[in-house]
């Protein structure tokens, strides 16, 4: 039976009405467009697989001969990928990679070793036989950590260093292991990073922080013993994009020689979507570019890398099986052996429905950093442009986990927890920035910070001082060592230690092993000493005993001996 | 997020006048335009039309009593290049720059071209009253004062809705580039679609 057809100017039914209104409805999409790269991972235009070694040199990698490499391509093949296993690996069907990632019986360290002698386009032929659930399955295999973790980012519209210290007391106290900031007004950084250490040193003791900024600021913090590892060093799959930053694959590996030789923890950052973004995708897909970015991170030596599309979210999130190239990218990066910090830190989708959806791969499958960048604080103060999770959204993110079994590294806090440590980290930072005769912090400001959702609920700051003092912390050379004479000078001698202990695995170089984290027993944990052990069922890393008993507990639970009240 | 509904609508024509040259007048303004701009595009990424973009520019340009001419970059769809390139041609030294999909930038002969002296990144967020103003300050700069920049907007969920299309835009401009090809001086006249 067929309809008549409709005129066209039929006004739109109540469902379509209905429909239009829905969230999801505000995301863009995109029709795909291969010839310029505007496609996730199927793309006509992607090199076919191959490789030969002639001496002990990659000759030919992907159907090119040395000859015509780029200097991705010659970085890759002489840096990357091992060239004493690359025949053998490449002789593989695709398929046949695939599915040993996916076994549990084949060992993690067996698919390393395959994995480490593919080419960028034999790496992106695997996954492209992989459907999201068999990655998923990968990943929590490949992932570098036994124990999954996650990272926050800790900003404030106003760059309210009262404000950030607060929050990154709330940030450590409720499990994040890695926090983040970043300003509006770059001139505030050394304030605002000053602020993050101490208010991470009030709650679970441990929290690693950074600060991102351009390169040559951002490490001399990070020398200095202000902050504790840094991840902004962006790399990308193409040289035009690569030579628009004035960088080459060889002067990050120099940036990030330098971060190692004074054992500060560092990872780099890439993710798909950022070639086509900058219009020089040179015709390939999304994906085989980031694959690219991930051998030149492996090449480079870092220990780890923060992808999954990151600031470039929204075109990969616009073009179809674009999510499962996010996905893909973790699950690579992981297999190349790498920490891999895996986004969900971009705001990604007006839809509460499709956020999660793309939220759950990384955290269902668990990954060193669930996020590389939760937003602690309410998305309004997010100076990282927003991201898919935020402060608003605790306590679903620890009901999922509840509900699921499944381990995001959160926990629910009591409210009486959670504003004293607020509150210490405020008082904290009112002593240190005292005793270094930098800005006045109001009583006030610290009574306010301790009841605060965001920036909106704070006194306003003299910004003109502020930048001040901020200017003065570089010119007197403050250093972490100073901070901690302040904290210990004012009393707060549990933080002063915290602190010089976190400095003190700079010495050790611990916090350059793969994955490493810190535990709030200030232990070192890495793939050296928690390495994922995950062999299919009854293996791996499961949340059980004190830590299982902490993520039932929710805002609101009713007694079962007494059903009239709540526990906890 | 744009108010364009009440506005009548305008059409946009503009005619190659030839290379365009340095100006002499201290008090002029230059406005640069994209390749594609009110030409293959007609508006910006939130659908604002090119004519309602330039007019106002225009009149807040003239609101301050200062005169301006508009031009055509052809060589580049990189904003930065295209409003250092206005502010070369301008006898005040002081040049805006717009793409299609309506990013836009202030600049200043003197500074170096990856400086500003005000940058609107996020199209989405610029609407008429902003051109307007933006018009304004360049103006103002042009007269030798320190006018507070225009209000910078922020929207977090910017990103979401508009990244991808901003990146076909922007492919899409780049293939009308001529590499090498001088800007052109443009006549400009916006008029009345129902005017005839």
């Amino acid at each position: 039976m067929t309809a008549e057809p409709l005129a066209v100017s039929t006004p739109k039914s109540h469902r379509t009405e209905a429909l239009e209104e829905r969230p999801v409805n505000l995301d863009g999409f995109v029709e795909e467009w291969p010839e310029v790269g505007m496609v996730a991972m199927d793309s006509p235009y992607d090199p076919a697989p191959s490789v030969r070694v002639d001496g002990g040199v990659i000759v030919e990698m992907d159907g090119r001969p040395r000859a015509e490499f780029d200097f991705l391509d010659q970085f890759i093949a002489d840096h990357a990928i091992d060239v004493s296993v690359t025949e053998r690996a490449m002789s593989l069907e695709p398929v046949e990679v695939a599915r040993m990632l996916v076994d549990p019986t084949v060992t993690r360290s067996e698919v390393v070793e395959v994995a480490g002698g593919l080419t960028p386009a034999a790496l992106l032929e695997v996954v492209k036989t992989m459907n999201v659930v068999e990655m998923m399955q990968a990943l929590q295999k490949m992932r570098a950590r036994r124990t999954p973790a996650n990272q926050a980012h800790s900003t404030s519209a106003r760059d309210n260093p009262v404000q950030v210290a607060a929050e990154a007391a709330e940030a450590s106290l409720r499990g994040f292991r890695e926090l983040e900031t970043t300003l509006g007004v770059v001139r505030y950084a050394p304030l605002v990073a000053i602020a993050l250490q101490v208010g991470a040193l009030a709650g679970t003791p441990g929290a690693l922080t950074q600060c991102a900024l351009e390169e040559a600021t951002e490490l001399e913090l990070g020398m200095r013993g202000i902050t504790a590892y840094a991840e902004t060093i962006s790399v990308y799959g193409t040289e035009p994009v690569f030579c628009d930053g004035d960088d080459t694959p060889w002067s990050k590996a120099f940036l990030a020689s330098a971060y190692a030789s004074r054992g500060i923890k560092m990872r780099f950052t890439s993710g798909t979507g950022s070639e086509v973004q900058m219009g020089n995708a040179e015709g390939r897909s999304m994906l085989y570019l980031e694959i690219r970015c991930i051998l030149v991170a492996k090449g480079a030596g870092v220990q780890g890398l923060q992808n999954g599309s990151i600031s470039c979210i929204g075109v990969p999130g616009a073009v179809p099986a674009g999510i499962r190239a996010v996905l893909a990218e973790n699950l690579l990066a992981s297999t190349a052996d790498l920490e891999c910090a895996s986004g969900n830190d971009q705001s990604f989708s007006h839809s509460d429905m499709r956020r999660t959806a793309r939220l759950l791969p990384q955290l269902l499958s668990g990954t060193d950093f669930v996020c590389s960048g939760y937003s602690a604080v309410p998305n309004y103060d997010n100076m990282f442009a927003g991201s898919n999770l935020d402060s608003t959204d605790y306590d679903d993110w620890n009901t999922i986990q509840r509900d699921l079994q499944v381990d995001g590294a959160l926990r629910h806090v009591p409210e009486e927890e959670l504003l004293a440590a607020r509150s210490r980290a405020a008082r904290a930072l009112q002593a240190v920035f005292a005793q270094l005769g930098l800005t006045t912090i109001t009583d006030k400001e610290v009574d306010a910070a301790t009841y605060a959702h965001g920036s909106q609920d704070l006194p306003m700051r003299d910004v003109l001082e502020d930048l001040k003092a901020a200017q003065s912390v570089m010119d007197r050379g403050i250093t972490g060592l100073d901070v901690i004479k302040a904290l210990e000078t004012s009393g707060y001698s549990d933080m002063a230690r915290t602190l010089l202990s976190v400095l003190r695995h700079r010495v050790s170089g611990d916090l350059l092993h793969t994955s490493a984290i810190l535990t709030s027993d200030l232990e070192t944990l890495s793939a050296v000493n928690d390495a994922n052990d995950y062999a299919g069922p009854g293996s791996g890393y499961r949340p059980a005993g004190e830590r299982w008993r902490e993520m039932k507990r929710l805002r609101h639970v009713v007694s079962a001996s007494n059903p009239e009240e709540e526990i906890g | 997020m744009t108010s364009t509904e009440a506005r009548p609508e305008r059409l946009l024509d503009a005619v190659e006048r030839g290379e365009a040259a340095v100006g002499t007048r201290p008090d002029e303004v230059v406005i640069g335009l994209s390749p594609a701009f009110g030409d293959f595009f007609t508006k910006t990424i939130v659908e604002i039309p090119h004519a309602e973009v330039l007019r106002e520019l225009l009149a807040g340009v003239e609101e301050q009593g200062v005169l301006a001419r508009v031009v055509r970059y052809r060589g580049g769809s990189d904003l930065a290049v295209i409003a250092h390139s206005a502010a070369r041609l301008s006898g005040s030294g002081i040049g805006v720059g717009v793409l299609s999909r309506g990013t836009t930038m202030i600049h200043q002969k003197d500074l170096v071209r990856l400086s500003n002296l005000e940058l609107f990144p996020q199209a989405p967020l610029l609407d008429p009253e902003t051109f307007r103003k933006v018009g304004r300050n360049a103006a103002r700069y042009a007269k030798g004062e320190s006018p507070e920049p225009v209000p910078a907007r922020n929207d977090y969920m910017a990103r979401p809705r508009w990244q991808a299309k901003a990146a076909l835009l922007h492919i899409k401009e780049t293939e009308f580039v001529t590499p090498g090809a001088p800007p052109v001086e443009l006549d400009v006249r916006i008029r009345l679609a129902d005017a005839g």
